[in-house]
């Protein structure tokens, strides 16, 4: 599915911060251009860049960004380890490193003409958005379009005016739960995978694109067997701990596979045996 | 007049059941309606029902002293609420509260013991039925309590 091809992929290229807007408590999106201002680095929805902040460390990150607009290049992450700490504290005109974009992408060109299911857990939701832009902005080319999105609290909505914004269009059925809350919230309480069985989408047709924690992913593909998608309709997005990107250091081993190489996105039918073995 | 035998026979949660079975079931059923913030149930109470939710929105929640009231779950059309009917001592654990316009077919809990009592098979049948939820929201609590979107 891996569509571009990296000119020098080990070397980071200078990237200038143009924003870092705080999405919820632990979590950035940060808003990078070329030092020019006027360079391009196309991508396909779920691709990741390793992003390089220099004498600290390099992190993958998946692009969160419109791939129509390739100018500026969006991440969102969490604030949790070293390097991602230290990048949340970048200004306006600062300069990190990237190299990229990496791996497989989420299969929306092939699909057309179906349904589409997103299901996006937590910080997950990210990786997916590429994908929600992309669909959208070739709206009339696919069938049902139905986003479900789950996360912890109403405080750990990610991209809220934009999923308010999606959820007041006609083309789009959004569904937002989360697992814990308070009175005031009146939206939906309680798991993601609970929203499948009454999503509005024709299971012989459907495709799934899910991402999120591996648990809720495991869980996601048992209600969408329920619903009667077949393995090779659901695609997700694997994490595991990718250092050169290009598989040739191994750190991101699964299994037979190479996530920064042959994924993130998989197709199900492809890991869903490696997914049941704990050793890897 | 109509019965709610149409409406019973149509929800998936009795799909399979023998006509004799939603014979005893009518019997037991009454329609109800729920405005917006009007409690169902509440923590404590005898537990003489249990609801299949035709359309609108309810909340299972707790107060929980020093947080206020903790959202546990949402249940919406075509939901279930409420197995303690089904259990000694006959009481609400939760409470429960439409939090949008909620209509329901309310089962008398009292009445479908009786009847489960002098029908075996149905009581196996309701049985195997409140099972399957009971499965799917235990399932549901396991995942909750994984707190899988927490960063530690």
């Amino acid at each position: 599915m891996n569509t571009l091809t990296v000119e020098h992929p080990m070397i980071p290229k200078p990237y200038r911060v143009q924003s870092l807007r705080q999405e919820t408590l632990d979590t950035f999106t940060v808003e990078l251009s070329s030092i020019n201002g006027t360079s391009e680095l196309p991508f396909n929805p779920g691709q990741f860049n390793m992003l390089y902040m220099v004498g600290i460390g390099e992190i993958p990150i998946s692009i969160s960004g419109n791939p129509d607009e390739p100018r500026t290049l969006v991440h969102t992450t969490r604030s949790v380890g070293t390097v991602t700490k230290a990048m949340r504290k970048l200004r306006r005109g600062d300069v990190i490193g990237v190299r990229g974009p990496f791996g497989t992408n989420w299969p929306v060109d092939l699909v057309q003409g179906s349904d589409v299911v997103f299901v996006a857990g937590g910080i997950g939701l990210a990786p997916l958005r590429p994908a929600m832009y992309r669909v959208l902005s070739h709206r009339e080319k696919f069938g049902k379009v139905v986003l479900l999105y789950g996360t912890r609290s109403p405080a750990d909505i990610l991209y809220r005016k934009e999923l308010e914004h999606w959820r007041a269009r006609f083309d789009l059925e959004v569904y937002v739960t989360v697992d814990r809350a308070l009175r005031p919230w009146r939206g939906n309480v309680g798991v993601v995978t609970n929203l499948i069985s009454k999503s509005p989408f024709d299971p012989m047709s459907a495709v799934a694109m899910v991402c999120g924690p591996e648990v809720m992913m495991r869980f996601t593909v048992l209600e969408l067997q329920k619903r009667g998608l077949v393995n090779s309709s659901i695609y997700l997005s694997m994490e595991r701990n990718m250092k050169c990107g290009i598989g040739l250091c191994g750190h991101c081993q699964f299994g037979p596979e190479f996530v920064c190489r042959d994924g993130p996105v998989f197709s199900y039918d492809r890991v869903k045996d490696l997914l049941a073995k704990w050793e890897i | 007049m109509e019965n709610l035998e149409p409406i019973l026979t149509q929800h998936p949660f009795l799909q399979g059941l023998d006509q004799k079975d939603f014979d005893l079931l009518v019997g037991c059923a009454m329609n109800v309606r729920f405005d917006a913030d009007a409690m169902m149930c509440r923590e404590g109470e005898e537990a003489t029902q249990f609801f299949i939710i035709r359309s609108g929105r309810v909340t299972i929640e707790l107060h929980v002293p020093g947080k206020g009231i903790v959202q546990i779950q949402t249940l919406s059309e075509g939901d279930i609420l409420g197995w303690s009917w089904l259990f000694a001592p006959y009481r609400w654990r939760f409470d429960a509260r439409a939090t949008e316009l909620t209509r329901a077919i309310a089962l008398d809990g009292r009445c479908l013991r009786t009847k489960c009592e002098a029908d075996r098979d149905l009581g196996y049948k309701l049985l195997k039925r409140f099972s399957e939820i009971l499965e799917q929201r235990l399932e549901a609590m396991r995942l909750q309590l994984l707190d899988l979107y927490s960063t530690t």
